[in-house]
């Protein structure tokens, strides 16, 4: 990665004509290994040249837009499913089948049921999360929103459909919580996760409740937030009441989850059911406060972590301004901190979409920045390069393989 | 009757800045709309059948927000799409 693509900052103003499609700002075909970068104002993407050497950049598509996740289908690796909405107008999910050339949106965006009890109807605020279904179920997608919503799709992601074992469950408001107390920007369903073994086996979590199970496809759903901790409120082990920021499962070994919480990195092997907290073998003056975690494709015991300051009143920026990310190559037992290439000050937070990896042989880390960078290393973390400058605040990172 | 639709929606009406629908109510209006430009209404209704925040429909220049508002053929529709923030 000698070489940098810089975005180019400086196009002649073009006077908007009278229609336009909002949907590609520039023609785009993808092809290869690319990151599709979810923004605050559109989606961009970076297009890996041979070896990893060099990323172009293009887009942005659906100028204006809040992208909060972008996904290529692993099954086809042609069809792109985008979650995004304005900041003013609704939700809704659009879908590409043609590698990014053209964009159909969902003829039936996530949207919740009319309640089936006294409760207020709910109103999706955003689609947060996408998951392509299980290998043996092609066409099927999952969505997760704010408030917390899941939804199913079993047409490539045209129509969505409530997933009423957890939308109507009798414990919903007990497990959200006050609507009012929401964070800033909802407490979303996130980390959507198919055990590769047996498609009715899934995992997701909430802002407000923890990690939840099912073994039935969503009919119903338990808690799975043993050995977590809760920190600073009367019960340090409440049933519930945790924040998974990111919960990952390791599709080689898929007994094995991670997760970066709020207040914590914790390891689970599922047949134990319990959490350990192996965050507490950072460095103390790091923290294991963080929104990301991702694993190494095929080596279970190698994560990468990037941590936030959780001290005070709690930044969320790089702690001490200086932007590491952190490996670990024994399931969390020790890490490592990688910052060759980064900057030696800085002070933004990477999302919980927003840091990704590659499938190569030296596996690519990638992670996308508050303040619009993307960073790259192609040898597991050993050197960071910058691929992208300037672009808005990035929300989501996400590696596509594209079949041509 | 005309309809007039602001900027930001103006991608479902293949830019078209004014448009016919018809509706004995709002509601039945905005049901037209989305059956001749699939999606618009999702984006300024949710649901629950609200509203959403920033968006505002004028009747004859009268605000309204009760969907149930009767309609007449004459009558002068104006969406507005308010913005705030950066």
């Amino acid at each position: 990665m000698s070489e940098t693509a810089v975005p180019p900052g400086s196009r002649a103003f073009e006077p908007l004509p009278q229609s336009f499609d909002v949907r590609n700002a520039e023609p785009v075909s993808l092809a290869g290994l690319t990151l599709l970068v979810g923004t605050k104002k559109g989606l961009f993407y970076l297009t890996a040249g041979s070896g990893r050497t060099r990323f172009a950049l293009s887009g942005p598509a659906f100028l204006g837009h809040i992208v909060h996740h972008a996904i290529v289908d692993p099954r086809d690796r042609r069809t792109l499913v985008v979650a995004l909405r304005t900041g003013h107008l609704g939700p809704t999910v659009f879908r590409s089948t043609d590698f990014g050339a053209s964009w159909h949106e969902a003829s039936k965006p996530p949207a919740f049921g009319k309640p089936k009890d006294t409760r207020r109807s709910l109103a999706v605020e955003q689609v947060f999360w996408l998951t392509p279904g299980h290998a043996d179920e092609p066409g099927v997608w999952y969505a997760g929103t704010s408030p917390e919503g899941l939804f199913r799709s079993e047409d490539g992601g045209d129509v969505w459909q409530p997933v009423s074992g957890w939308n109507d469950h009798p414990k919903w408001i007990e497990w959200t919580g006050d609507m009012a107390q929401r964070n800033p920007d909802g407490s979303p369903i996130h980390s959507i996760l198919i055990d590769p073994r047996d498609a009715r086996h899934m995992y997701f979590g909430t802002g407000s409740a923890g990690v939840f199970e099912t073994t039935d496809q969503g009919a119903s759903w338990k808690l799975l937030n043993t050995g977590m901790l809760s920190p600073g409120g009367p019960d340090p082990h409440p049933e519930y009441g945790y924040d998974p920021h990111c919960i990952q499962l390791h599709p080689q070994a898929p007994d094995l989850l991670y997760q970066q919480n709020h207040c914590g990195i914790y390891r689970m092997y599922r047949p134990e059911a319990r959490w350990v907290r192996v965050g507490d073998n950072m460095p103390r003056d790091i923290g294991d406060i963080g929104f990301p975690i991702v694993l190494h494709p095929r080596d279970p015991q190698t994560a990468w972590v990037f941590p936030m300051d959780g001290t005070d009143v709690w930044p969320r920026t790089c702690p001490g301004g200086r932007p590491a990310v952190y490996r670990t190559r024994d399931g969390g037992e020790s890490w490592t901190r990688l910052d060759a290439g980064l900057p030696p000050r800085a002070w933004y937070t990477v999302l919980r979409q927003a840091m990704a990896v590659d499938t190569q042989a030296a596996v690519g880390v990638y992670f996308g920045t508050t303040n619009g960078e993307v960073w790259g290393s192609i040898d597991e973390g050993e050197r960071w390069s910058c691929l992208a400058v300037h672009l808005p605040h990035v929300y989501s990172v996400e590696v596509a393989d594209f079949a041509r | 009757m005309k309809v007039v639709i602001p900027s930001v929606l103006q991608s479902y009406t293949r830019g078209a800045r004014s448009v016919d629908a018809d509706g004995a109510t709002l509601a039945d209006l905005l049901a037209d709309l989305d059956m001749r430009f699939p999606g618009i209404r999702f984006r300024m209704i949710n649901e629950a059948d609200a509203l959403r925040p920033h968006v505002r429909i004028f009747v004859n220049r009268e605000a309204v927000t009760d969907l149930r508002c009767v309609l007449s053929r004459t009558d002068d529709v104006v969406i507005v799409q308010a913005l705030s923030g950066g």
